[in-house]
């Protein structure tokens, strides 16, 4: 077996593990099926009773929204269960075996993956169910989705990174909601960013969620005429952005979240 | 016969701390080395340079002809560790633990999931085999550790405390696994804080305090340094210590041990049962009650004390990893 091939070996088999422990531990199964399932139904009843959009329904608007608000939250599993094995001896294992070093951290966000497409895919039915529609060609439909994951893999590198910075579950969880929670609120996931006040307008309309759930809503057709896209460069280029933004968390945070893994297991 | 494990002059430390401070080891092939001493004498720092954890600050170390730091990466193909955290995963079967072992030593998928069966049923979890390991008891937790190391069939296997913090049966039955290992050809390290267990799985024993070894020898050689026997007596009351000090001190050829808890003495002699008699006589004389008296050979816990002037698990403090 050459070294690529033992990489990705060793990957599946840290992929597989992550995956059984999921599907064996209900509690971490319910973040990924039934919060998804709770925020569709909360917010497209009860903001979408009151809030009315021009040119359309806001359940439409707000799906995308909620999508990208899941897969951050998602993708903190990555850096969770790190912060978990960290305290065991689990990764000293790991470390005693001809495997290769990378798949402990390739392993753990493709098994984030693999949760992601089942919350994305809840979501998806339970809004169609209330109302949410498609109304672009199946590819664009599929690039919507891949765009989605895409960003997804790459914020569980971003997680991985401040939880092997971090190293204990407490301090993570609590970080980790500090920061999220601002970061999808203070974009265009619930709200037309247009009208936001001065500086909050700004962060909101460069912030990478924004641009994502923007690029997420032109390639499901959640748009509307009488809505015009804000003049930010990334919302005028959200989709190529979108993109572009994660490849700049994946170069950036891969190697960060090697290194600090690296330090984290050899003390 | 060649040394399956050399270490010379390791020295690691933690900014000040200093844990290693010249390890020196040699074990040969097929044998069992104990390396014994308290918690924080640099027995766990020393397996995990050995199983390549850990890069050295000093010095160096072959384990299986390779170099622990420059041929890591093959060496791990050559070793098995369990460590003193059982490190397995609580949401996985036994069995399942063990396959991704397997498969994680390259063994292929259906010779992994075979070698699976094959430790489960060597190590007596064939029934708890298919449930989740968030149900084992420490001892079964242990054992799957253990065969966790086994998988690849190392020919170089270190067991770092491989009983901490078991019950005395569970103990017992660890050691009854690891003394049958020891019989297939296997070379082991094993790290303890316990004198007995060392003393019972042991060929040689390196006792480790303030980061190296201070004594080496089989267990016999080890008590031999010490010298001759131990009286051990028990007396009804704490006022009574102080006499049988001083009543014996002429027979003692070593320091005398009280230990006032226990109502305790000990005291180092040479010619055997005839010694007793004589102290025995002596306190009769004197009118002092003895609860119970006794001859043994000295215990490692004698060797230690005597090596390093303070009992082994008299120094507990934080382990330095």
């Amino acid at each position: 077996m050459n070294t690529l091939q033992m990489a990705l070996a060793d990957s599946m088999t840290i992929t597989k593990r992550n995956a059984l422990k999921i599907k064996r531990a209900p509690d971490m199964l319910g973040g990924v099926v039934l919060l998804p399932i709770v925020l569709v139904l909360l917010f497209a009843y009860v903001f979408g009773s009151m809030i009315e959009l021009p040119g359309m329904s806001y359940t439409e608007y707000l799906l995308p929204g909620i999508f990208v608000m899941t897969i951050t939250t998602s993708a903190q599993i990555t850096g969770y269960t790190l912060t978990l094995d960290l305290q065991k001896g689990i990764f000293d294992r790991f470390r005693t075996l001809p495997m290769s070093p990378s798949a402990v951290l390739t392993g753990q966000t493709f098994s984030d993956l693999i949760t992601n497409v089942t919350s994305i895919v809840t979501m998806a039915l339970v809004g169609l169910l209330v109302g949410w529609r498609i109304h672009t060609s199946p590819l664009e439909a599929a690039l919507g989705f891949l765009v989605l994951l895409l960003f997804a893999y790459a914020f569980s590198w971003v997680t991985a990174t401040v939880a092997l910075a971090l190293r204990t579950p407490e301090v993570f969880n609590n970080v980790a909601t500090l920061v999220s929670l601002p970061l999808v609120f203070l974009s265009n996931a619930f709200v037309d960013s247009a009208r936001l006040p001065g500086p909050l307008k700004v962060i909101a309309e460069w912030s990478p969620v924004s641009t994502l759930i923007q690029g997420t809503r032109e390639l499901f057709g959640n748009t509307s005429a009488a809505m015009p896209v804000p003049s930010a460069w990334p919302l005028q280029h959200a989709v190529p952005a979108s993109i572009l933004w994660s490849l700049v968390l994946l170069v950036v945070f891969v190697p960060l979240a090697t290194r600090l893994y690296k330090r984290a297991v050899s003390q | 016969m060649p040394d399956a494990i050399v270490a010379e002059g390791l020295v690691k430390k933690y900014g000040d701390v200093v844990a290693l401070d010249g390890m020196d080891l040699s074990v040969p092939e097929g044998t069992v080395f104990g390396l014994l001493g308290p918690n924080g004498a640099g027995k766990t720092t020393t397996v995990r340079i050995l199983t390549t954890l850990l890069k050295p600050d000093a010095g160096h170390a072959k384990v299986a002809g390779l170099d622990v730091v420059r041929d890591a990466r093959r060496l791990r193909a050559h070793i098995g560790a369990s460590g003193q955290y059982a490190a397995v995963d609580d949401h996985l079967t036994g069995a399942e633990n063990l396959e991704m072992v397997g498969r994680l030593y390259h063994l292929g998928v259906k010779r992994a999931k075979q070698r699976a069966r094959e430790l489960l049923e060597r190590f007596d979890l064939t029934e708890a085999g298919d449930r989740p390991v968030k149900g084992y008891s420490g001892g079964m937790r242990r054992r799957l550790d253990l065969a966790g190391a086994l998988v690849a069939n190392p020919p170089v296997l270190f067991l770092d405390e491989p009983t901490t913090g078991l019950d005395p049966r569970a103990r017992a039955s660890l050691w009854d696994v690891i003394s049958e290992l020891v019989t297939t050809g296997t070379t082991v390290l094993l790290t303890t804080q316990y004198m007995e267990e060392a003393d019972r799985l042991a060929d040689r024993i390196g006792v480790v305090d303030h980061g190296h070894v201070i004594a080496l020898g089989t267990a016999d050689e080890l008590k031999d340094q010490v010298g001759g026997d131990r009286i051990e007596l028990s007396v009804t009351s704490a006022a009574d210590l102080e006499a049988v000090r001083r009543t014996l001190a002429p027979l003692a050829v070593g320091d005398i041990q009280v230990n006032a808890t226990a109502l305790q003495v000990t005291i180092p002699v040479t010619g055997g049962a005839a010694a007793l008699t004589t102290a025995l006589g002596h306190l009769t004389a004197e009118r002092i009650t003895v609860r119970d008296a006794g001859l043994r050979r000295p215990t490692l816990d004698d060797v230690f004390l005597t090596l390093t002037g303070h009992e082994a698990d008299e120094k507990i403090k934080e382990t330095v990893r």
